[in-house]
């Protein structure tokens, strides 16, 4: 209680907004991290998430591996794939205007969707909850179901680590270091293209890992990850394109924002994000966290 | 983002239906064509529940009917509205204007269906919808040139909204999809719970489409104490609706106010087992849907017919034998004789049985409350539903004067 108010409604819409920020942050740091390093934009990134969820269902029905393992064996053959495609596509378009890289991604983007709408249909297929996680877990001032308290505490774990790996290790200053000046970095002897290769797999195994954690929550759709990439989008930008901190805490923040305007006013639920983006541009227009040009 | 992935579908949409036309055109026709144009979802939430199927839907009743075409063929064509009322109107427009086409049939989502409907009106050429729910399309925006063939939303409230009500489901708390169709849907099932005595609690409008996470209004509307979830949404919203209700382990009773049976395949029995549901048509009803199926299935055999599909079947039948009766050159003349005409000829086929066209437009068939199976009861796929209660036509369809149609005199 305070001010005679009972909190106990507001914590739980957090607390479930939070679930939905966790989704957005993973999301928004692979996209950032694939930005800050290729000059991407990544396009197919929402595709990408959607094919996460929909190879642990297919790992799960024609080759009985369960969540666990598909929870590794996914992100791996989902950023293999994006490996694939930088090979073959992608690293063909560094020395264009942006542009081309999104267009070349949003077409991915769209024959996924479409190949996996021609197999499994819109209305798309169910994927159960792992059965260590079923059940619910009391917060005090709600009931949570214990799957979703996983996924925020485990995209928690992931974010930082991923950010610790960038900012205190050696080969996050490589990275960082070929983010500002790649010549610079290829003259040391460091093979840059694939530093570039890999990183972009990474990111896109974020993005496969975020798919494998929605399934059980979410109907596993064709159209899943385009419900959820232009928020995406949104929080790259007003995180500060490229900023994998920013993308984080923006993710988190924007997924309780989002939740909490869902409590109170949810016809608005799907502008605030954007409203907040419109009101980040014109008063910062580098993002939050973002470095001024 | 300078380019937004939706104005980039919308160009490559119409970019597509423009370069269909010359190629039709070309075609050299000995006889005179009738052309029906199958508009629907065929890339969104509602592409199983209507899509390819419906198109399949309608060429069975072409290919049925082709033997007792008088001097004509029928050929058909599809377009993707992408749940878009611009992009379906202005698909419209092109397809009375320019391609030819007589009748448009389908049209899922009510906003889309609502401006198909207009368009039908000033270009007097004929829409017959399968798709969409609003009960407004016989109602307030009824017109002369459209037949509403295979549900509306009032006839959803009354059937599984009367039943829940009769249940003891006297309080509720809804989750719309903040839309023409979730709008008209659950002002038609409040209508039936006040007539009732019961009460509403609160609901939640939720932007559409784009929603995923209904947690949200799931939390709400248990903290409510309302007994009964009505969920006035559709598609993969519902499925999700669904899901997240028992991931939560909701106590309430949940009615699903628009549910398919592709919707409940997606679901799995273990999850939707013990729901109602209200279908015009199911595959498994008689021997005459049974062999409507059979003949269906080789050309869609991932999705069984729903109500949506058949209705696309028995609306293109009834069209054609309409126009056997009125001439090839009737529907090119005037969309609202054919509409007159159709609603003067009794309906028979073996979807919906016998049945009739109203004057404001309505479909007069029956309607069929439906329990889902528990996994235990199914005998097999697609083996869903147990029938709980047939409505004749005169109970299952909002009373004639009580719609506000124009077209309806006093």
């Amino acid at each position: 209680m305070l001010f005679g108010y009972n909190l106990s409604p507001i914590l739980a819409q957090s607390v479930l907004g939070m679930v939905n920020g966790a989704f957005y942050a993973l999301l928004s740091l692979g996209l950032a991290i694939i930005f800050g390093l290729l000059n991407i934009i990544n396009f197919a990134h929402g595709a990408l998430y959607m094919l996460g969820a929909v190879v642990s269902y297919l790992l799960l029905h024609f080759l009985g591996i369960g969540y666990w393992p598909a929870l590794v064996l996914a992100p791996l053959i989902v950023g293999a794939f994006g490996v694939l495609l930088e090979r073959t596509m992608i690293n063909r378009l560094y020395k264009l205007d942006h542009l081309y890289g999104l267009l070349l991604t949003f077409g991915v983007a769209l024959i996924l969707e479409g190949i996996v709408r021609n197999s499994i249909g819109s209305s798309g297929v169910t994927y159960s909850v792992p059965e260590a996680l079923r059940g619910a877990t009391r917060l005090g001032f709600m009931i949570m179901p214990t799957y979703r308290l996983w996924v925020v505490v485990a995209s928690f774990v992931i974010c930082i680590t991923t950010w610790l790996i960038l900012e205190k290790t050696p080969i996050g200053a490589t990275l960082r270091a070929a983010t500002e000046n790649a010549a610079l970095v290829q003259s040391f002897g460091v093979n840059v293209p694939r530093l570039i290769t890999l990183t972009y797999g990474a990111g896109v195994g974020l993005a496969g890992l975020a798919g494998v954690m929605a399934a059980p929550v979410y109907s596993v759709n064709p159209n899943m990850g385009s419900d959820v990439i232009i928020v995406v989008f949104a929080v790259v930008v007003i995180g500060g394109m490229g900023s994998i901190l920013g993308s984080i805490l923006t993710g988190f923040g924007l997924g309780l924002l989002e939740g909490l305007t869902k409590s109170i006013y949810p016809e608005a639920s799907g502008v605030v994000v954007f409203v907040l983006m419109i009101v980040v541009l014109l008063t910062r227009p580098a993002g939050l966290f973002g470095k001024a040009a | 983002m300078e380019i937004s992935r939706r104005s980039l579908l919308n160009t490559v949409a119409t970019g597509a239906a423009v370069s269909a036309l010359p190629l039709r055109r070309a075609r050299a026709q000995a006889k005179p064509v009738i052309k029906i144009g199958v508009l629907n979802d065929q890339s969104g939430p509602y592409r199983d529940t209507g899509g390819t199927t419906s198109v399949v839907c309608t060429k069975q009743a072409v290919a049925e009917f082709a033997s007792q075409m008088s001097g004509y063929t029928v050929e058909v064509i599809t377009a993707d509205h992408q749940n878009k009322p611009d992009v379906g109107a202005a698909i419209a427009r092109q397809w009375y204007d320019q391609e030819g086409v007589d009748m448009i049939i389908d049209v899922p989502n009510s906003g889309v269906a609502l401006a198909v409907a207009g368009v039908a009106k000033d270009k007097n050429k004929v829409h017959i919808n399968s798709g969409a729910a609003t009960s407004d399309l016989t109602g307030a925006q009824c017109n002369a040139n459209i037949v509403h063939w295979t549900y509306d939303t009032w006839m959803l409230a009354q059937s599984t909204g009367g039943a829940t009500v009769k249940a003891g489901g006297d309080s509720w708390y809804f989750i719309t999809a903040d839309y023409a169709f979730g709008h008209k849907l659950e002002s038609d099932t409040t209508d039936l719970i006040k007539a009732a005595k019961g009460s509403v609690k609160g609901s939640s409008s939720y932007p559409f489409p784009g929603t995923t996470d209904f947690s949200s209004f799931l939390l709400q509307a248990q903290s409510s104490g309302a007994k009964v979830l009505g969920l006035a949404n559709a598609g993969g919203d519902t499925i999700n609706s669904i899901k997240q209700a028992k991931e939560f382990g909701l106590t309430m009773d949940i009615a699903a106010l628009l549910m398919f049976i592709t919707d409940v395949n997606a679901l799995g029995l273990d999850v939707a087992g013990g729901l109602h549901l209200t279908e015009s048509f199911y595959w498994d009803l008689n021997d005459k849907t049974r062999a409507f199926t059979k003949r269906i299935l080789p050309q869609s055999p991932d999705n069984y017919p729903n109500m949506d599909h058949a209705g696309c079947y028995a609306g293109s039948l009834h069209f054609m034998k309409t126009i056997n009766k009125m001439g090839v050159a009737a529907p090119k003349a005037s969309g609202r004789d054919i509409v007159t005409a159709m609603k003067a000829i009794p309906t028979e086929d073996d979807c919906f049985g016998k049945g009739s066209i109203r004057e404001d437009g309505r479909g007069m068939f029956n309607s069929y409350l439906f329990q889902v199976k528990k996994p235990a009861e199914s005998k097999g796929k697609w083996d869903y539903y147990k029938l709980v209660q047939t409505s004749e036509p005169a109970q299952a369809w909002r009373p004639l004067n009580a719609g506000g149609c124009p077209l309806v005199k006093a």
